[in-house]
């Protein structure tokens, strides 16, 4: 990994980084730490860190979290972690994410910390027929339009939002990127795309845009070191098409109908796939949501170093080893 | 080596090479069209889609249709532009020969962005092919878009209220929203008019039966032959139009009659220059 210079400032800063223990939070806390304390906290398991970094098992709507905050000075907040749809149900994950969320902007308050960046995702602009492409961040968000699953991950970014104009000195960044791959990626599409099979709706290639999770992870402390409160869609200017994504990645292509949409919704349900190709993602397999990432580029000189076929090799070279 | 060697014939790349000939190939080639790495940009156009679309096209175009044109010099090889003809002809027919022209136009082909329903994406195939080859929802957003990225955009300001119109209606140019005059002053885009002469007879509705398009939710149900007749086309492209911005909807609709205005006066040459019907 190339050497950073310190942040803003030059001063070492404590830092939380929630989601430890993913691939994303892993690759963040691996750029900060030569230059600041990390503090490292996920509520899935206590993460393995290195000696002088603290790392906590936490619940963030539960009251131990405040002993996080009151155990360390914390300067900033990368919130990473998310609970995902496949991992409990939906009052859980409103639980954790909506409440949680919540909970760690009351805390940063109380404790003043001074920067928080949270990592959104896409999906709150929902996929719909109608979407125009280059969607910029003053689109509305209609997730809840085409699903109740994906409710918790729009009222989080209001929450977000609310913080970011009622409370400025929080400097609140708020980052929604496009489909996040990479080596030990957990989210729904990386796991998918690390199948032999994936399925494809018939009739319908919707374009997507990818970023590999070493180039997040650049653009989180981009946002974290240059620190320009606001909103900021996180996406590459190239663009596939899912089918040719789900071939590019070596996988074996499985034709799902499409018509009439409750099929595939109950195909999906019925395969109980709800990690890899679940009901309410169905509308993200159909139609495109393109983003304009170009206000994050330019505000955080932020440019991607993977190319798609950087991304895609990496899913192609793990199915060669599986198979020897 | 075997001494019987047969050639196996790919009826495919046969096809593919008739269709796609060279001079097609390094106009398609030739087309300002920024694209990312494996060839579609941001509304889904795909350059090898387009490749084999345009071969198809062009058949039509030059023999079924035998389309002429005019002022095809008009139209810049480079930067934005918003194209605006006359709608006719129940099928959007008179759409794709506008954009066959523009890309076969030897002088600088442009890739013709065209703004089609809301319903098509929901269409299985057919809603990311008209996306491959350049078509996208007509939402103003994505013209917006286009026209920053120097494209070159067909707009019918009359909409489906003239291409749905009676063949009795012929050349007679209905109510004009003023959405590309908007577009246009507040891009800084040079209007071409257009007027399309032949679509009207390619498919004349003597009927539209209104209550079967309310319940098959489409916008007519026109009573016309089902499939377009080969009448001559002729595409007249008149000289670029530069608007300033106005405030005040009576301001922009006074300067969108002035386009219209225009445009009466090419539809009327043009039917006054044309020979034959078919």
């Amino acid at each position: 990994m190339a050497q950073r210079k310190p942040g803003t400032g030059g001063a070492r800063k404590t830092v939380l980084v929630t989601g430890a223990g993913g691939s994303l939070a892993q690759r963040v806390i691996a750029r900060l730490h030569p230059h600041h304390n990390v503090v490292a906290a996920d509520f899935r398991r206590r993460v393995e860190t290195d000696a002088d970094i603290p790392s906590y098992l936490v619940q963030l709507y539960k009251r131990t979290f405040e002993d996080v905050f009151a155990a360390h000075k914390i300067d900033a907040v990368i919130h990473i972690g998310r609970m995902f749809p496949h991992e409990r149900n939906r009052a859980q994950r409103y639980n954790a994410n909506v409440m949680g969320t919540r909970r760690l902007f009351d805390l940063c308050r109380k404790y003043q910390v001074g920067q928080v960046i949270v990592h959104s995702t896409y999906f709150v602009y929902g996929a719909t027929a109608w979407n125009p492409a280059l969607i910029d961040e003053d689109a509305p968000l209609k997730a809840s339009e085409v699903t109740q699953d994906l409710v918790d991950s729009v009222e989080l970014e209001s929450l977000a939002n609310i913080q970011l104009w009622r409370h400025p000195e929080l400097h609140v960044t708020v980052l929604r990127p496009c489909n996040v791959l990479g080596p030990d990626v957990r989210n729904s599409l990386s796991i998918l795309l690390s199948n032999r099979f994936a399925p494809v709706l018939l009739g319908f290639a919707p374009l997507m845009q990818f970023v590999h999770v070493d180039d997040m992870a650049e653009a989180i402390v981009l946002a974290f070191e240059k620190n320009h409160p606001g909103i900021y869609n996180v996406a590459p200017a190239d663009y596939i098409p899912y089918p040719d994504a789900v071939r590019e990645c070596g996988c074996h292509r499985v034709p799902v109908l499409s018509v009439p949409p409750l099929l595939p919704r109950a195909i999906s349900r019925v395969l109980n796939s709800n990690v890899f190709f679940p009901p309410y993602l169905i509308n993200y397999f159909k139609y495109p949501v393109i983003l304009d990432g170009r206000l994050f580029g330019k505000t955080f000189g932020w440019k991607p170093r993977h190319t798609l076929n950087d991304i895609f090799a990496s899913y192609r070279r793990q199915k060669q080893r599986a198979a020897g | 080596m075997s001494l019987l060697h047969f050639p196996v014939f790919d009826l495919r790349q046969h096809l593919l090479d008739r269709l796609v000939t060279p001079d097609l190939e390094a106009l398609v080639d030739r087309m300002p069209k920024p694209v990312g790495s494996f060839g579609y940009d941001p509304w889904g156009y795909n350059n090898a889609t387009l490749k084999i679309s345009l071969g198809l096209v062009r058949l039509l175009y030059l023999h079924y249709f035998r389309v002429e044109t005019h002022g095809l010099e008009n139209i810049p090889d480079t930067g934005r532009v918003l194209v605006i003809p006359n709608h006719s002809g129940q099928l959007p027919m008179d759409g794709v020969l506008v954009g066959a022209a523009m890309a076969l136009n030897t002088n600088g082909p442009r890739l013709a962005r065209a703004m089609i329903e809301r319903f098509f994406p929901t269409v299985p195939w057919l809603g990311n092919y008209l996306n491959a080859i350049g078509a996208v929802i007509g939402d103003p957003l994505n013209c917006e878009r286009m026209l920053d990225a120097e494209e070159a955009v067909i707009v019918f300001p009359e909409g489906v209220r003239g291409s749905g119109k009676l063949f009795r209606h012929r050349y007679q140019l209905q109510r004009f929203g003023n959405g590309f005059m908007h577009l246009a002053m507040k891009h800084g885009t040079p209007i071409i008019p257009t007027a399309v002469i032949g679509c009207e007879e390619t498919m004349p509705s003597l009927y539209d039966i209104k209550p079967l398009a309310r319940l098959l939710g489409i916008p007519y149900a026109p009573v016309a032959p089902p499939l377009p007749l080969p009448a001559r086309v002729t595409l007249w492209f008149g000289k670029p139009m530069h608007f300033k911005p106005v405030t005040g909807e009576a301001a922009v609709q006074k300067q969108v009659e002035v386009v219209k205005a225009r445009m009466r006066e090419m539809i009327e040459h043009g039917l006054a220059q044309r020979t034959r019907k078919f």
